[in-house]
């Protein structure tokens, strides 16, 4: 639990299916999707996991009858050497937890199921912030699903956010480093900041950024590479960017997801994080 | 200990004597008139009785079962005596003010009275005649008389049977007498207020004279023997009592303590045993009646705190050191690693299996070093508990985890420990639970940085404690007034309903002392302006995480070697009744850790100031529902029983409490100038006995404290009632709301004085009451003018007269049965009953008697004044909250007096102006409760000004016009004092569960 924040060993991936062009779920409206560059943003970004982060990336098998397998991060929380196997709000998703269970499972993780089937908590909506969790009450994710979190992972405090507008918290929101919190500008963002400010004995800086999903990036702290962030490309949002390269210290690594986006795809929604050598 | 113990009991008595002796010399002529006066007295006392009765089976079929028969007469006896008293010392100006019916009182009550006093000064007995002074100040006075009392008449027990070899049909004897002396001085107190209310019957005083002369002269006879026997009393007035203390390894401590020490002599024997400098952060802690981890109270007395459960105690972390690797020294360290242990076997601290492991890692390589594969095989830790459910795994886990700590030393290990338990979410944080305005189950989490609320597991707000404004709690309500945001305008209010009115206040006092703690610098110091606001004013004491720091940082000693417990004590004692404790906590430490303080009090910005409150408590629930997303869990009402613990608290705990609550005044000292004036007002007994009353009340917890308030209040207004019309009653009960708005904030300052005043009552030495006096005079005369314009004031507030003294009645039954048990030996119960009364009496006979004679009555107690007007507060609250009440509405009327005072009032009031006069409480489980409160201020020019406040509580249930009833107490108040004027009202109308209390 005390592992240093952002430091990760290991990174779960799944491949795209096809079905995500025609069957995946969508918030926006339903605009083409092209697979081909989807798949080609999935490879940048697990090649950036692997050959320029040097993770060890485990990569699960596309299924075609989970055409949203693919954002991984929805069905497991990763904190320590523990990993929550989210019981999803889609349910058309939930047979996802499989493949990840097993994969964690050779991971060496303590696995905790959720299996109170009142309970629905996607990852997208956990934002682990090194001290504490905070949870996004949304349509995918309910108070019950939040509950078994916080009894997961009892060393650390888990607050609830209540998310509007949104698909997931992490929609608007993730961390840029430690006691980072990357926000969006907009008033629902600014709001969610605002509760999550107030419910936490820990003062966060913030980086606020003018595109709310601009904010959803990848912060991790690895060995002999410092503050790593993988954030949204300057032809997505360029002027989110131009915030993020403020980051001085940070070794800033744009990741494209544009195509992904418009299935509701975000950075850190296609891979769950592993550190295997926490204690 | 002991030597002061004996020394406090000697001021008692001095002031107790010293007033007394200025009633004789005006009674002396009297006592023939008395005797008549006292035929005519008798059927008021026969009617007095039955009120009694009544009042005593609802609130405590114990008390009453002791002595309210036997209680009654004399108590009648008493107070008829104390307004004839009251009526001779009351100045000329003060009988003019006072207006008709307190002339006409005082024109029956002076002849009765003179026989009283000729009485007194036959039996030289200061008790009788110091009551009488005490009256004046009311109810709250006559329960500390009672309370003083009944510990005297303890002492004076002990003190026979050890120091003197006489019979023990004397001993019996005098503790009769003593009774009977304490229900003569509850008379005069009652008295007193009759006379200012309004000589109501003159026929009736008269009855109650003639009782009262025969009581007198049975207690003349008492005293003399109590006189003969006061020196040995003295010495023998130190009991001693062995406290067991569970220390943090599991190991029992036994220490002998004087029975009346305060909680901080045991907490400095422990921390002394365990060597230890860094104190601060801990805390004795005990189980109350309802198995309620309560924190045992360092400025008050053990006694009156634990009231009726055994002196065993724990030795815990009160706060939570936020970042251990400050703390100074290891020993310091070891020990929070030791609670820590038991929190989290007991679940009390939850952790995951990971933080499991390496905790339990570190606790091996602390205390049994670096592992070793012969010696440490796996079964070598099945003895330890490293968790609640203690799995194979996680002790494999351990074990793996402990042999990476290889050459670790202990502290080190310990250093460890505390890094990683430090960073749990739940460190630090005080659980109570409670509802929101939705009635859905939450926690209330206390800890360093402020208000954490929880829902189920999940944190669903937070308040720091720079956004909190102010903390209050009113019954079972809990407040906090929220600093309005960055967007915001108004301020807001949330409310939580906790399980009951002493789960109400044990979070508020844990949000005092925690804020205090760890926000502030130093502690904040009471004052006097706190005299103007309700509620409790208990403050956090002790020092300041930033104090202790700085004192840590100056410890020069070599690190004390300690030896390290392995965690299979631990373990053992966790499944002892370490464990017992625990798992305790984890359920009622929600509302348990706030009990330490235990009283009621605005603490710094979060004072709870009913007033405020009331105005905005619907409000506050409608603020609540923006807490709403809690509203959906379940309720998990965790209510106390409370109920039962009353009875057991009534039952047994008067005397005992009396005692304790004698102790506990001196420590609060603080307030004392405040204090002191209003004693001296008072009149020396009266003061010492309000005292007393006050920091038993304090100290007793709300049950207790509502007892003893109820007790002085049905005093002062049972006496009055029967002889007096129910104005006067309301106004004793004024008095004592009053006081207990101030309760807290003088608790603090005059706990010192009231001891003192307390333990001089039960010695009666006539020779050390009058040193007392001349100590505490200048303050006493100061108050009394200010008491006497309060209380003319106060019955004019209280317009519950008829539902008051039923109330009262009702309340000097139950003090009366309460007395009666503790001095049923003694032959006769009605004077045991008189006795009780009388201590209510005597409080308001005292007042009379200041106001006559102010600097001389004041001298010795104006500090125990100080201390009742605390009791009464924390009676009041106790009162309102373990008593039922559906609906309160309360009446606060401010009145500003200018009264002229003699230049001593001035040496009391030097330090500073505000010096609480009297406060009285007259509570009643159906009726009205009127507190009153008298805040005298010493201006320089030898001026005093004096506010009064009065709370009058309508309970009762919804037929109960009580809209009219406020209506007439507001009439009556201003018809009652019409030379001063009504600056404020405030009304709050709560309904709450009678479950909640009980």
């Amino acid at each position: 639990m005390m592992s240093e924040f952002g430091r990760f060993t290991h990174a779960v991936v799944r491949a795209i299916p096809r079905s995500l062009a025609t069957e995946a779920l969508r918030t926006g409206s339903p605009e083409e999707l092209d697979l081909s560059r989807v798949q080609q943003e999935y490879e940048l970004y697990v090649s950036v996991l692997k050959q320029r982060l040097g993770l060890e990336v485990l990569e699960l098998p596309a299924d075609e009858a989970l055409p949203d397998c693919v954002f991984v991060e929805d069905a497991a929380v990763v904190c320590g050497d523990t990993a929550l196997i989210t019981r999803l709000g889609a349910e058309s998703r939930r047979n996802e937890t499989e493949a990840m269970k097993d994969a964690l499972t050779k991971l060496g993780l303590n696995i905790v199921e959720m299996t109170d089937e009142s309970a629905t908590l996607e990852g997208g909506d956990v934002l682990f912030t090194g001290r504490e969790f905070f949870v996004g009450l949304s349509k995918r994710t309910n108070q019950r699903g939040a509950e078994i979190l916080a009894d997961t992972f009892k060393d650390y405090a888990v607050s609830t956010v209540p998310v509007q507008d949104y698909l997931h918290l992490k929609c608007f929101c993730s961390m840029a480093g430690p006691d980072l919190i990357a926000i969006g500008s907009s008033e629902v963002a600014q709001k969610a900041l605002k509760i999550m400010q107030q419910m936490s004995d820990h003062k966060y800086d913030k980086l606020t950024v003018p595109d709310d999903l601009a904010a959803n990036c990848i912060y991790m702290n690895l060995p002999g590479k410092g503050d790593v962030l993988l954030h949204s490309t300057p032809e997505e949002f360029p002027e989110s960017v131009k915030v993020f390269e403020r980051l001085k210290d940070h070794m800033l690594i744009p990741v494209p997801n544009q195509e992904k986006a418009k299935v509701d795809g975000s950075l850190t929604c296609c891979s769950v994080l592993v550190c295997k050598n926490s204690v | 200990m002991t030597t002061e113990v004996g020394s406090e009991t000697d001021v008692k008595k001095e002031p107790e004597k010293a007033p007394e002796v200025q009633h004789q010399t005006d009674p002396v002529q009297t006592d023939q008139p008395d005797k008549p006066a006292d035929s005519d007295a008798q059927p008021v006392a026969s009617a007095a009785q039955p009120e009694e009765s009544r009042s005593a089976e609802p609130e405590s079929p114990q008390e009453e079962s002791s002595s309210p028969d036997p209680s009654s007469p004399p108590a009648t006896g008493g107070q008829k005596k104390k307004e004839k008293g009251i009526s001779r010392f009351l100045p000329p100006w003060l009988k003019r003010q006072k207006s008709q019916s307190q002339d006409q009182a005082s024109e029956s009550a002076e002849q009765p009275q003179s026989p009283s006093l000729k009485e007194e000064e036959e039996e030289s007995e200061p008790k009788h005649q110091p009551d009488g002074a005490g009256a004046a100040p009311s109810s709250e006075k006559t329960e500390e008389v009672k309370e003083e009392k009944e510990e005297k008449e303890v002492k004076e027990e002990k003190e026979v049977k050890e120091e003197k070899e006489e019979s023990r049909p004397e001993e019996v004897k005098e503790e009769e007498n003593e009774k009977e002396e304490e229900k003569s001085v509850g008379s005069a107190d009652t008295q007193p207020v009759r006379e200012e209310k309004e000589a109501e019957s003159e026929v009736k005083e008269g009855e109650e004279k003639e009782r009262e002369e025969e009581k007198k002269e049975e207690e003349q006879v008492i005293q003399q023997e109590t006189s003969v026997l006061s020196p040995l009393r003295l010495n023998k007035k130190m009991k001693m009592v062995v406290c067991h203390v569970t220390l943090l390894d599991g190991s029992q401590f036994s220490c002998e303590v004087e029975k009346r020490a305060k909680g901080q002599y045991l907490f400095f024997e422990v921390c002394e045993h365990l060597n230890l400098i860094e104190k601060d952060y801990f805390g004795l802690s005990f189980k109350d009646n309802a198995e309620q981890r309560c924190w045992l109270d360092p400025t008050k007395e053990i006694k009156r705190q634990i009231r009726n459960s055994q002196w065993q105690f724990a030795f815990s972390v009160k706060f939570y050191p936020p970042d251990p690797s400050q703390l100074t020294e290891d020993i310091t360290r070891y020990l929070l690693c030791l609670q820590l242990r038991q929190d989290i076997a007991s679940g009390r601290l939850p952790c995951s299996f990971v933080t499991h492991a390496l905790l339990g890692s570190y606790s091996l390589q602390a205390e049994l070093g670096d592992h070793d594969p012969e010696e440490h095989r796996l079964d070598y830790i099945s003895d330890f508990q490293f968790a609640p459910n203690q799995t194979k795994e996680l002790e494999e886990k351990v074990v793996e985890l402990h042999k990476s700590h290889r050459g670790m030393t202990p502290a080190q290990a310990d250093a460890q420990f505390l890094e990683n338990a430090k960073k749990l979410s739940m460190y630090g944080v005080d659980l109570h639970h409670a509802k929101d305005s939705e009635a859905v189950d939450i926690m209330l989490g206390v800890c360093a940085n402020g208000l954490l609320i929880y829902k189920d597991r999940l944190r669903i707000n937070r308040f720091a404690w720079p956004k909190i404004l102010k903390i209050s709690y009113k019954r079972s309500n809990f407040y906090i007034k929220i600093r309005p945001g960055e967007a915001e305008q108004f301020e807001s209010t949330v409310g939580f309903k906790l399980p009951n009115h002493r789960a109400a206040k044990r979070v508020w006092k844990v949000c005092v002392e925690h804020h205090t703690f760890f926000r502030l610098m130093s502690p904040e110091n009471p004052t006097k302006s706190k005299f103007l606001t309700l509620g409790s004013k208990f403050r956090y004491s002790g020092r300041t995480q930033a104090q202790t720091r700085q004192a840590s940082s100056l410890i020069d000693r070599p690190a004390p070697y300690f030896q390290r417990t392995s965690s299979k004590r631990i373990s053992r004692s966790l499944d002892g009744a370490p464990m017992v404790n625990v798992s305790d906590y984890s359920h009622a430490v929600d509302s348990a850790l706030t009990a330490g303080a235990g009283e009621n009090g605005p603490a710094l910005e979060l004072n709870s100031d009913s007033k405020d409150l009331d105005k905005t408590q619907e409000d506050v629930l409608k603020h609540q529902a923006s807490i709403s997303e809690l509203k959906r869990s379940f309720m998990e009402a965790t209510p106390e029983p409370r109920p039962s613990q009353w009875d057991k608290r009534l039952t047994g705990s008067p005397a005992t409490t009396l005692r304790l609550q004698a102790q506990g005044v001196p420590q609060k000292s603080p307030p004392h100038p405040e204090t002191d004036s209003g004693d001296a007002s008072k009149s020396t007994e009266v003061k010492p006995e309000v005292n007393g009353q006050p920091e038993v009340v304090e100290v007793v917890e709300e049950t207790v404290v509502i007892e003893e308030v109820i007790k002085t209040k049905p005093k002062s207004p049972a006496p009055e009632t029967p002889v007096t019309v129910e104005t006067e009653v309301k106004e004793e009960r004024s008095l004592s709301s009053d006081s207990e708005s101030e309760e807290e904030a003088e608790y603090h300052a005059q706990t010192p004085s009231a001891s003192i005043s307390v333990q001089q009552i039960e010695e009666e030495p006539e020779e050390e009451q009058e040193a007392g006096l001349i100590q505490q005079a200048p303050p006493s005369v100061v108050e009394s003018q200010p008491i006497t314009e309060a209380e003319p004031a106060a019955p004019s507030a209280e317009e519950e007269q008829a539902t008051a003294q039923p109330e009262e009645e009702e309340c000097t039954d139950k003090d009366d049965a309460p007395n009666g048990h503790a001095h049923a030996a003694e032959a006769p119960p009605p004077l045991r009953a008189v006795e009780e009364e009388p201590p209510v009496v005597n409080g308001s006979v005292s007042r009379v008697e200041a106001e006559l004679l102010p600097q001389v009555i004041c001298c010795s107690e104006p500090p125990v004044v100080k201390t009742e007007m605390v009791t009464i507060s924390d009676t009041f609250a106790a009162q309102k909250t373990e008593i039922s009440t559906k609906e309160v509405p309360i009446v606060h009327t401010e009145t500003k007096t200018i009264t002229y005072e003699a230049a001593q009032l001035d040496g009391n009031g030097d330090g500073e102006p505000g010096v609480l006069m009297t406060a009285q409480t007259i509570t009643s489980e159906s009726l009205c409760t009127t507190t009153t409160t008298h805040i005298t201020k010493t201006l320089k020019g030898g001026l005093s000004e004096t506010r009064i406040e009065k709370r009058i509580v309508i309970t009762g249930d919804s037929d109960i016009d009580h809209d009219q009833a406020l209506a007439q107490a507001i009439k009556e108040a201003k018809e009652q004092h019409p030379d001063m004027s009504v600056t404020r009202v405030v009304v709050h109308k709560e309904t709450e569960l009678a479950e909640d209390e009980d």
